[in-house]
């Protein structure tokens, strides 16, 4: 595998890691932008933006695009986080060109009238959805209450009066601000060749207009919350909680992904073993989420509605265990083996390795190759354990449960 | 293309082992199905298979559950463990050095597990917390129980079983599962990854070599639930599942039915997805697919919409389905293939992918198809030959299902 990078003149980023060995090719566009960088009034407009670009440029049309896509035999798709809007497809070598224009016009998207109120019927049935799913209601709900007052507190997918309301003309408002040139950074993985690719990059993509979007980027300092939304006819009850993390920047970023492997992996963990292979819960893990600026902590449960408090606390013994006396060296050198053989597997296909390389570029600037990557697992010791749980303990700041339970007490 | 070297070995007791070296990777994967999935549940004790799924995994051989969990994690194995209605299915992927290590702590699993009594209880209570979940999601409950009414049982059952038979398994069901189903006869393996064959023809041998025949059990089968059907449900959206009639894997017409399933619904510019979603704006998911038992075929397809909205949805998805019949264009076709002959070259990339495919071929039709032989199928396709194939199994009959505030109607129907 080998690593290419460039900038064009207007500021567009482009990294590569090429692979001849592999039979496909991965390209992803990456907009840094996402709900944290609306303003007031504009909630939900990044994820709406990110469905209107398949409705085609001055170019195509929506049809086209989707035909164009199938004719190639593409897997495309593109979705919005908090901070990062991406576009991306998977496809046979030889159809970089085609994919290259394709790709790369949805980011200049013809933003028509008669699409946008159309998809915005589309995006209102995607909020019904997603509030019949409990789980991604408490994971919406524990973010804008543990970031409140911080723009990583504000909702992904908009509301239903925000999207009623929102118009074509502060969507395209949207677009000029942040779908610049240097905001943009093209990842690619697999089998193509970097000269041709670097030709196409710049028949496409060289006439985008240059400029960059700046966010603010505190570190967010949220406030112990608990909140009960109940659900009188469901059976399960369903608990977020999340607490302070090391920012993606951090030094302490692997140290965290291995402990919340040792604490929280959906098996084999201190979690699992105390709380789901006795059958008490149906979840009980912990993640690590990192953001620009700032992290998570993120703890999932999903119980029977009586055990909730009970196995809350139970949780809440065990993070401060963790807290006083960190974990055994065996148990971080199997979580090391694990996320280590996670990082060679996923390594062998190209849409695989193209998530880490775009990750590692667009939140620290750096490329990292599978041997980088595994060298520095290996290297984390007892010790960045130990000052990660003094920097950033395991806790249960922000909670949001829902189900069927009217009340609950979380200590 | 690269020339595939598909190897298969049979041993005495039944058990059918395939295997493909792929040289450009450095893992190896495997799939282990096992003839003992939920078809073999007593009928007024499913879920038998799945607890049963759940207790193997607690300690097995000379290990006990932990340090069976903590043997494959220390090896980096990434497993998963599924019970289905024919199989229960056993999948890793390692580095491939490890795999010689990870299918002997597999054997011992299927073969010795220790199914501790003591560990029942966590082990149904698991399965039961997530068979409330599954209430609690009308997007994945509408498709398990649009399987119910379009399947006969066993084979429509939900795999789990359901909140009322689970609570009615003792260990002892569990263990009788196990002793009357898990045997070698009817077992496949198949492995994928820079392994050289002989010698996992020879591990092989060596792991399952003496695991003695067990007389094939025969699941009892009733008749499916009810063709027209509306579970209520306080829910934002209605869930809509629909099914009809198809031809099995096995069936020479397979690739012409799974063509025409592409027309409807095989990438962003098939006929669902543009009339339901990108012309109408009915709704953010609609999709159909289709699923073989040995024997049967059926297409499933699939909408969720908010309330005020069902009806015009589920009218314009059947008026597209019956529309089929109408013609298909050459071009439909082309990226209907053009989709299929890149996940095909894409599959080489991925040895859990191959080895599960390999599986379920096997399964099927008891030998394995190159990705050649396919690509070749799939390129002698015809709109000719999709459209004979739908004018020969028209869809019709539908199975409906919904789950939601209100009931629909079904207003409209072929002859």
């Amino acid at each position: 595998m080998k690593f290419h990078e460039a900038v064009l003149g207007n500021g567009l980023q482009i990294v590569a890691e090429l692979n001849p060995a592999v039979y496909s090719v991965a390209a992803s566009f990456l907009v840094r932008t996402g709900s944290r960088d609306e303003t007031e009034g504009e909630s939900g407009v990044s994820h709406f933006l990110e469905h209107m670009a398949f409705k085609g440029n001055d170019r195509f049309t929506a049809d086209d695009v989707n035909r164009i896509f199938d004719e190639i035999g593409a897997e495309n798709n593109a979705s919005t986080s908090e901070e990062v809007t991406q576009y991306h497809a998977v496809f046979l070598p030889e159809y970089l060109p085609t994919v290259m224009e394709v790709l790369s016009g949805l980011l200049t998207p013809a933003l028509r009238q008669e699409d946008y109120d159309l998809e915005k019927q589309v995006i209102l049935e995607e909020i019904g959805m997603y509030q019949d799913q409990p789980s991604w209601v408490a994971y919406e709900h524990a973010m804008e209450s543990h970031f409140k007052g911080h723009p990583l507190g504000q909702c992904i997918l908009g509301t239903t009066e925000s999207i009623t309301e929102l118009t074509s003309e502060q969507m395209r408002a949207y677009h000029a601000r942040h779908y610049t040139a240097g905001n943009v950074v093209l990842a690619v993985t697999g089998n193509t060749d970097w000269d041709v690719l670097q030709e196409q990059v710049e028949q496409f993509c060289g006439g985008w207009k240059p400029g960059h979007c700046d966010r603010i980027v505190t570190e967010a300092s949220p406030v112990a919350s608990a909140a009960v939304l109940e659900r009188e006819s469901s059976l399960q009850e369903q608990v977020v909680q999340m607490a302070p993390a090391p920012p993606a920047r951090s030094e302490l970023r692997l140290a965290a992904e291995l402990l919340a492997t040792v604490v929280g992996d959906s098996s084999g963990s201190r979690l699992y073993w105390d709380l789901v292979d006795s059958g008490e819960a149906e979840v009980a893990e912990l993640g690590y989420n990192e953001y620009d600026g700032s992290g998570v902590w993120m703890t999932w449960l999903s119980c029977l509605p009586k055990d909730t408090e009970r196995i809350a606390a139970r949780i809440a013994a065990l993070y401060a265990e963790v807290n006083r006396s960190g974990v055994t060296e065996a148990e971080l050198d199997r979580a090391r083996n694990k996320v280590a053989s996670r990082v060679v597997l996923r390594s062998e296909r190209p849409m695989g390795r193209l998530s880490s390389v775009s990750t590692s570029w667009m939140y620290r600037g750096e490329y990292l190759s599978v041997e980088e990557e595994l060298r520095q697992l290996q290297a984390v010791t007892l010790k960045d354990i130990q000052q990660l749980l003094e920097a950033y303990p395991l806790r249960q700041v922000t909670t949001v449960a829902i189900g069927p339970c009217g009340s609950l007490n979380f200590g | 293309m690269q020339l595939q070297e598909i190897q298969t070995h049979t041993l005495a007791n039944g058990l059918t082992l395939i295997v493909e070296p792929m040289r450009a990777v450095q893992s190896a994967a495997f799939s282990l199905l096992l003839p003992a999935g939920s078809n073999y549940d007593p009928p007024d004790r499913l879920g038998s298979a799945s607890v049963l799924c759940e207790l193997i995994m607690r300690g097995a051989g000379e290990r006990n559950s932990r340090d069976l969990t903590e043997a494959l994690e220390q090896l980096g194995v990434q497993h998963r463990e599924h019970t289905g209605n024919s199989f229960l299915t056993f999948s890793a992927a390692s580095v491939a050095e490890t795999l010689p290590e990870s299918l002997r702590i597999f054997g011992d699993i299927v073969r010795r597990p220790h199914l501790p009594e003591d560990q029942f209880e966590a082990a149904r209570a698991g399965i039961v917390q997530s068979l409330r979940s599954v209430e609690d999601e009308p997007r994945q409950k509408v498709m398990i129980e649009l399987r119910r009414r379009c399947f006969d049982a066993p084979w429509g059952l939900p795999s789990d079983g359901t909140l009322e038979t689970v609570a009615q398994l003792t260990p002892d069901l569990c263990r009788h599962h196990f002793e009357s189903c898990v045997r070698p006869n009817g077992s496949i393996l198949a492995v994928a990854g820079n392994v050289d064959p002989a010698e996992v023809i020879r591990l092989t041998e060596d792991v399952f070599g003496d695991w003695p025949v067990l007389a094939d059990p025969v699941p009892a089968t009733a008749p499916r639930g009810p063709h027209r059907d509306h579970l209520s449900h306080d829910s934002e959206q209605t869930h809509i599942g629909v099914a009809w009639d198809s031809v099995p894997y096995s069936h020479e017409a397979y690739y012409d039915a799974w063509a025409a399933v592409g027309v409807l619904s095989g990438g962003m510019s098939s006929r669902l997805f543009t009339e339901v979603r990108e012309k109408r704006g009915l709704c953010y998911s609609v999709y159909a697919s289709h699923t073989s038992i040995p024997d049967e075929g059926r297409v499933l397809a699939y909408a969720g919409t908010t309330s005020a909205r069902a009806q015009e949805t589920l009218d314009v998805m059947l008026a597209e389905i019956v529309r089929l019949q109408e013609g298909i264009s050459q071009a439909e076709l082309d990226r209907s293939r053009a989709r299929a002959r890149s996940a095909l070259v894409m599959q080489q990339e991925s040895t859990m992918r191959r080895a599960s495919a390999m599986a379920g071929e096997w399964h099927h039709l008891g030998r394995v198809t190159t990705l050649d032989e396919i690509r070749s199928r799939i390129d002698a396709l015809t709109v000719d030959s999709v459209l004979q194939h739908i004018r020969q199994f028209p869809p019709r009959d539908f199975t409906v299902l919904t789950i939601g505030p209100q009931p629909l109607e079904v207003s409209v129907e072929v002859p």
